[in-house]
């Protein structure tokens, strides 16, 4: 009982209840399904805040807490345990994960009338597979869990997606798919050859040769790269995006691209360092060109959730830059702006799909002068953009400024020149967004206004459930730009514990 | 608990964040409840927002005075802390910044107080008097944002205010973004408002790297400790850092090369122009080099770029405001060569001067704009008044009108006395007229430049003559000569509420040279507090005769100029500027802004078009997404897929799924497909993952 009742356990597989009791709810009940969706949701929620506060955490701790450990799978000489631990790299995933959850599910209220119940259950289950990447300790584990999140996004984008739906799931699963299979070959060769898949006791070990670490740095690297997206392996990620419902949506740029950075800190920094400070210049400039890249790109898309995408391998450039600068400034600004990029992309793919809900476009040349027709989707939409494009005082900033300080003097980048062109991106930020603003909300009245009026209705502002559903997103938007202590404060012992030993296989290195 | 921590128990410091929350109590009340308001009453509780800050600004002057000039920091809150990046919520209340508090505060108030009259008008006009209560949702921001950015006690807290103004900025330069400025729909407004952003992150991608560098090796962005820590750093290092901020500066006081948002953000509303656009925000620059001025001394080199970009700013604009005609263009691009002088002042080293001339300029400049502003918003009444009582020809007088245009004016003395007596002041305290305010402050600087920096003395000194020829020209225009449209025979002249911000305006753009006269030097002991503190030694300006005497000199002759060409013969409706025919091209240059914006046109904005186009559509899609993927690697696993899996693929598994499907005619046909691909793909995907994991074996 005790392990069942685990906090990781039951945060990790709460959301199953509720599929449990989806079973058991007629699929025409769509009010019923809706309401124990976002009821179990809600409960994992609680249940996360339950492990930061009331489970004995320890923010303070840099090691992994509550850690479960049991035998699992014991073939040959294999030792594959049943590990779930949390630590400060972690938490604010977790609470991004099951705070985001909610919402998305809250956003598909009137969004999604067919097969709510199917629907729903996908969603929950992704919700298991995301939090159970990023509590796995056990490298196995942790890749059943990253493979898992694949089919029920696949099935979210390839039955309520667009009209070209099927191509992009099928894409997505492949292409990420085909991401794992050498981090999958780096997995098995790690634990036979060091005797074990508990992160832990790897990372404890290290004593890998550095031409070894280049190859397992690499397998990993390609499957979290994939995830990321890191330039230039985001061609699934607009496909994905645009395809994918609203909810799809929030989720994937919101959680699981995070997966991928997450994957980098968890994985790759600590099990591979040396390796890992070698390889920094390179995706360091990697990620330099997707933040230039992803921003010019954006700027020349037509239609809305496509300029949102591109912007995600922008804003994750950032993420990259911060991770690879190997100091305690890169990478909590990189853990920030990997929970601001959450807040902030989630937010934005929210509002578009509010106004396409109404006018079943994303065709920017049809809108304009929005702001007048919706004053308060105007609003928000406006704060939504200004956290984008990181206006200080707001919490896009403080990542980005985090991670552009770290960046600049990071000894492993080795040249302020990277972060020097990254803050350019900061320029092509505001063109794409006030591009983006501009077009839909500023200017005369678009063609769009007149068009849904002859559909018998005029354009609604935003109705009280859709502001429900932005507020929880707007208070963190202001909170982490204001005062971002507590947020910096249960991640930096971790980070600093992982620099640490980054930095001292590095000496060993020289 | 919120407001601990001063460093000085005594006097009001403790103050010094309600500079900040009054203004934003001030913008929450109309938010939440202003629906409800008046407009009088949401013009009251914005304006006694700023008012309240001017009080606690002079409560600060006093403490500080109390307190011998010595600085307080009030912390309020930790902000970033990560190693030994520490960043903190802390004003600084010196000299320096209570100069800069109380400017604000107390231009920004008037400007208030006439904006409830100005935008009850403007509203009307144009057609939507929802928007009032935006106007001073905005504006009350502004003053927050303002606060922040001269009280913040590091570099990063005063970016805070410095990116802060600039959406302010952004916000009402497009209050009217759905029409131009002649309120017909369309996208100019905003392209405006998304320019003036757009250029100020050019210049805060500067600031940025200032902030990197300074971080890295003064180990800070907390001013003292920076200040503390330059004179240590290499001379290579000062001069990235100086540069680095002049590029922020640029941007936001308007110089070369990024001043060209500056005449576009006229678009806003006219309070605005005069608050934001010329007496506040823009001086921020100024401010950010006059705060800076320990890292400006350690380098002479950076110090004569500096001046040199203030003071070739201020004589090529000032070229340009001679060829414009909208009333509101000719000021801005006054202001941008006015910031010039500040700059290249700030610049020279000569700190006292330059700050003297941003307070002058807050008033003689507000002024002016304002009085532009009833200017248009007379010739406006003038309009109205003749679609409604005149020829009843109501298609006639749908015409587009531009109450902007000086050429639509002349004669406006007569309609509009009040307004022409405080333009007429404005105007020569901005000539440098003695005994005026701009007179004084002008002077100083020039009586610097003579000194040592010989080849900014010209710029400025020629600079200066254009000034009174351009304000010469505008007076005739615009009060002088015959009415040149019926609309400017019926002008009216603007009820109390503008003019009495009007008339204490004159009197402070009158007498604010007492501010600074030479012999007591009033502002120069108050502000000497933090320089000498920060180790920056001012010199005290000398009254210099010969520059004074001549500056007049130049000044009256650029006067008499004007009138000989503008007012012994005053234009005539439909003529061309009696300057063209005298200097042909020239002139169409200046008309022109010297093709400044075709020039950014065809070689930025074009040019990163194309290149956003050209990676997205060719390169990111076409190569990468449609051949790259789809044709090379998608094409040549199905080419493996064919010969691999011929037999398996179509004998078991679409026999499996067909007769699955066949089974389960009522599934929905997409989910069929999906499981169908889904199914495939999977195991070739495994199979492929089995090839490699034996290839991997092989070669182990």
């Amino acid at each position: 009982m005790d392990f069942v009742l685990h906090p990781l356990n039951l945060v990790t597989f709460f959301p199953l209840v509720g599929v449990l009791a989806l079973f058991f709810i007629d699929k025409e009940n769509k009010e019923a399904i809706r309401w124990t969706a976002l009821v179990t949701s809600l409960i994992t929620f609680v249940i996360s805040l339950w492990v930061l506060f009331g489970s004995g955490y320890d923010p303070a701790n840099p090691d992994l807490q509550l850690v479960i450990r049991k035998s699992w799978i014991q073939v040959a000489n294999w030792d594959i345990t049943y590990a779930l631990g949390v630590d400060g790299l972690s938490i604010l995933l977790l609470l991004l994960t099951t705070f985001l959850t909610p919402i998305a599910i809250l956003s598909t209220w009137t969004a999604i009338e067919d097969r709510v119940k199917d629907f729903m259950l996908f969603f929950l289950l992704l919700e298991v597979g995301m939090i159970g990447v990023f509590l796995a300790q056990d490298l196995f584990l942790f890749y059943i869990f990253w493979e898992f999140t694949l089919v029920p996004m696949y099935f979210l984008v390839g039955i309520w997606g667009g009209p070209n739906r099927i191509y992009a799931a099928i894409k997505f699963f492949l292409y990420t798919m085909a991401g794992s299979i050498l981090m999958l070959l780096a997995i098995l060769w790690l634990g036979i050859h060091q005797g074990t898949f508990y992160v832990p006791q790897l990372i404890e070990m290290g004593g890998i040769p550095l031409s070894v670490q280049k190859w397992l740095f690499l397998a990993f690297a390609l499957a979290f790269a994939i995830k990321v997206p890191m330039w230039p392996l985001h061609s699934w990620l607009p496909d994905a995006h645009v395809q994918a419902p609203t909810a799809g949506s929030v989720i994937l740029a919101g959680v699981l691209l995070k997966m991928g950075t997450y994957g980098f800190l968890r994985f790759n920094l600590p099990l591979f360092p040396q390796a890992a400070v070698k390889y920094a210049p390179t995706m360091a400039l990697l990620a330099v060109i997707g933040i230039l890249y992803g921003a010019a790109v954006s700027y020349a898309q037509q239609d809305a959730k496509k300029l949102v995408a591109y912007s995600s391998v922008s804003h994750l450039g950032f993420v990259m830059l911060g991770i690879f600068a190997l100091n305690s400034q890169g990478v909590q600004g990189a853990i920030l702006q990997m929970i601001n990029h959450g807040l902030s992309t989630g937010a934005l793919f929210l509002l578009v799909g509010m106004v396409y809900e109404q006018t079943h476009t994303r065709d920017l040349n049809v809108y304009g002068g929005l702001w007048k027709v919706m004053p308060v989707y105007g609003t928000l939409m406006l704060i939504v953009t200004l956290s984008s494009m990181g206006l200080p005082g707001l919490n896009g900033f403080v990542g980005e400024f985090t991670i552009l300080l770290g960046a600049f003097g990071s000894q492993a980048i080795g040249s302020p020149w990277y972060a020097g062109l990254a803050a350019a991106g900061v320029i092509l930020a505001a063109v794409y967004m006030l591009y983006m603003y501009q077009k839909m909300f500023l200017g005369p009245q678009g063609s769009i206004v007149e068009e849904v009026k002859k559909h018998g209705h005029a354009l609604r502002d935003l109705n009280a459930r859709e502001i429900i559903t932005l507020v929880p997103l707007l208070v963190f938007i202001f909170w982490i730009g204001l005062y971002p202590k507590p947020f910096f404060a249960l991640m930096a012992p971790s980070v600093d514990k992982l620099i640490n030993i980054v930095q001292t296989a590095a000496m060993a290195m020289h | 608990m919120l407001l601990s921590e001063a460093t000085h128990s005594a006097g009001f410091f403790f103050l010094a964040p309600w500079l900040v929350f009054v203004p934003l109590i001030g913008l929450l009340i109309n938010l939440i409840f202003g629906r409800r308001f008046s407009e009088k009453t949401i013009g009251t509780i914005a304006s006694l927002a700023a008012g309240t800050d001017f009080v606690i600004a002079v409560l600060l002057a006093w403490s500080l005075a109390a307190a011998g000039g010595h600085e307080a920091q009030v912390t309020l809150a930790e902000w970033i802390h990560i190693g030994n990046l520490q960043l903190d919520w802390t004003f600084r209340v010196d000299t320096l910044s209570v100069m800069m508090m109380l400017v604000v505060s107390g231009v920004g108030t008037l400007i208030h107080i006439y904006a409830i009259g100005y935008m009850h008008e403007d509203v009307r006009y144009k057609n939507d008097p929802g928007r009032y209560r935006r106007f001073f949702i905005y504006l009350n921001l502004f003053i927050a944002m303002m606060m922040i950015l001269v009280s913040g006690d590091s570099y990063l807290m005063l970016f805070v205010g410095w990116e802060g103004v600039g959406l302010c900025s952004f916000l009402l330069i497009g209050f009217w973004y759905d029409m131009d400025t002649l309120g017909r729909p369309s996208w100019a407004n905003s392209n405006a408002a998304k320019k003036a952003f757009i250029a100020n992150r050019v210049g805060d991608f500067g600031f940025l790297l200032a902030a990197f560098t300074m971080f890295w090796y003064f180990g800070t962005l907390q001013f003292d400790g920076v200040f503390a820590a330059a004179p240590q750093a290499s001379e290579g290092v000062i001069l990235a850092v100086t540069l680095f901020l002049l590029i922020g500066v640029t941007g936001k006081s308007a110089q070369i090369p990024l001043y060209i948002w500056l005449p576009d953000a006229m678009a806003g509303p006219t309070p605005v122009s005069a608050l934001i656009h010329a007496a506040t925000m823009v001086t921020a620059g100024v401010y950010l080099v006059a705060r800076s001025a320990p890292l400006y001394s350690l380098s002479h080199q950076a110090q004569y770029i500096v001046a040199m970009v203030g003071g070739v700013t201020a004589l090529f604009a000032a070229t340009i405001a001679v060829g414009q005609y909208d009333i509101k263009k000719v000021l801005a691009y006054s202001t941008i060569s006015q910031l010039g002088f500040m700059v290249a002042a700030v610049g020279m080293g000569a700190y006292v001067a330059g700050l003297f001339h941003l307070v002058t300029h807050a008033f003689f400049k507000a002024l002016l704009f304002l009085s532009a502003g009833s200017v248009i918003l007379g010739m406006e009444r003038g309009h109205h008044h003749l679609a409604h009582h005149g020829h009843g020809d109501a298609h006639h007088e749908e015409e587009v009108f531009d109450p902007g245009d000086m050429r639509n004016m002349g004669n406006l003395r007569k309609r509009m006395p009040v307004t022409f007596t405080v333009y007429l002041i404005g105007a020569l305290a901005l000539g440098g007229i003695f005994p005026f305010a701009g007179f004084w402050s002008k002077d100083e600087i020039l009586a610097e430049a003579f000194k040592e920096f010989k080849t900014v003395y010209w710029l400025l000194a020629i600079a200066a003559f254009f000034t009174a020829f351009y304000m010469g020209r505008q007076i005739w225009m615009v009060f002088f000569g015959n009415e040149r449209t019926e609309v400017a025979a019926h002008a009216e002249e603007s009820p109390r509420v503008i003019t009495v911000p009007l008339m204490i305006l004159a009197a402070l753009s009158t007498l604010g040279g007492a501010l600074n006269l030479p012999g007591l030097h009033t502002l120069e002991t108050w502000v000497e507090h933090t320089f000498e503190a920060v180790g920056v030694h001012l010199n005290v300006g000398e009254f210099n005769l010969t520059v004074a005497l001549s500056s007049t000199g130049l000044a009256l002759l650029a006067i008499f100029l004007s009138w000989l060409l503008y007012g012994r013969k005053p234009l005539q409706a439909g003529d061309a500027d009696p300057l063209k025919k005298m200097l042909g091209p020239i002139f169409t240059g200046m008309e022109n802004k010297w093709w400044v914006d075709e020039g950014y046109q065809a070689l930025v904005i074009d040019r990163y078009n194309d290149l956003a186009r050209f990676l997205a559509q060719t390169l990111d899609w076409d190569f990468w997404h449609d051949w790259f993927h789809e044709k090379v690697i998608a094409g040549a696993y199905h080419g493996l897929v064919a010969f691999l899996s011929d037999p398996i693929d179509r004998g078991l598994i679409d026999a499996a799924a067909n007769g699955l499907a066949r089974l389960t005619k009522n599934s929905a046909a997409s989910l069929r497909r999906l499981q169908n691909g889904f199914v495939r793909s999977y195991a070739l995907s495994v199979l492929l993952g089995v090839v490699l994991i034996m290839g991997y074996l092989l070669i182990k």
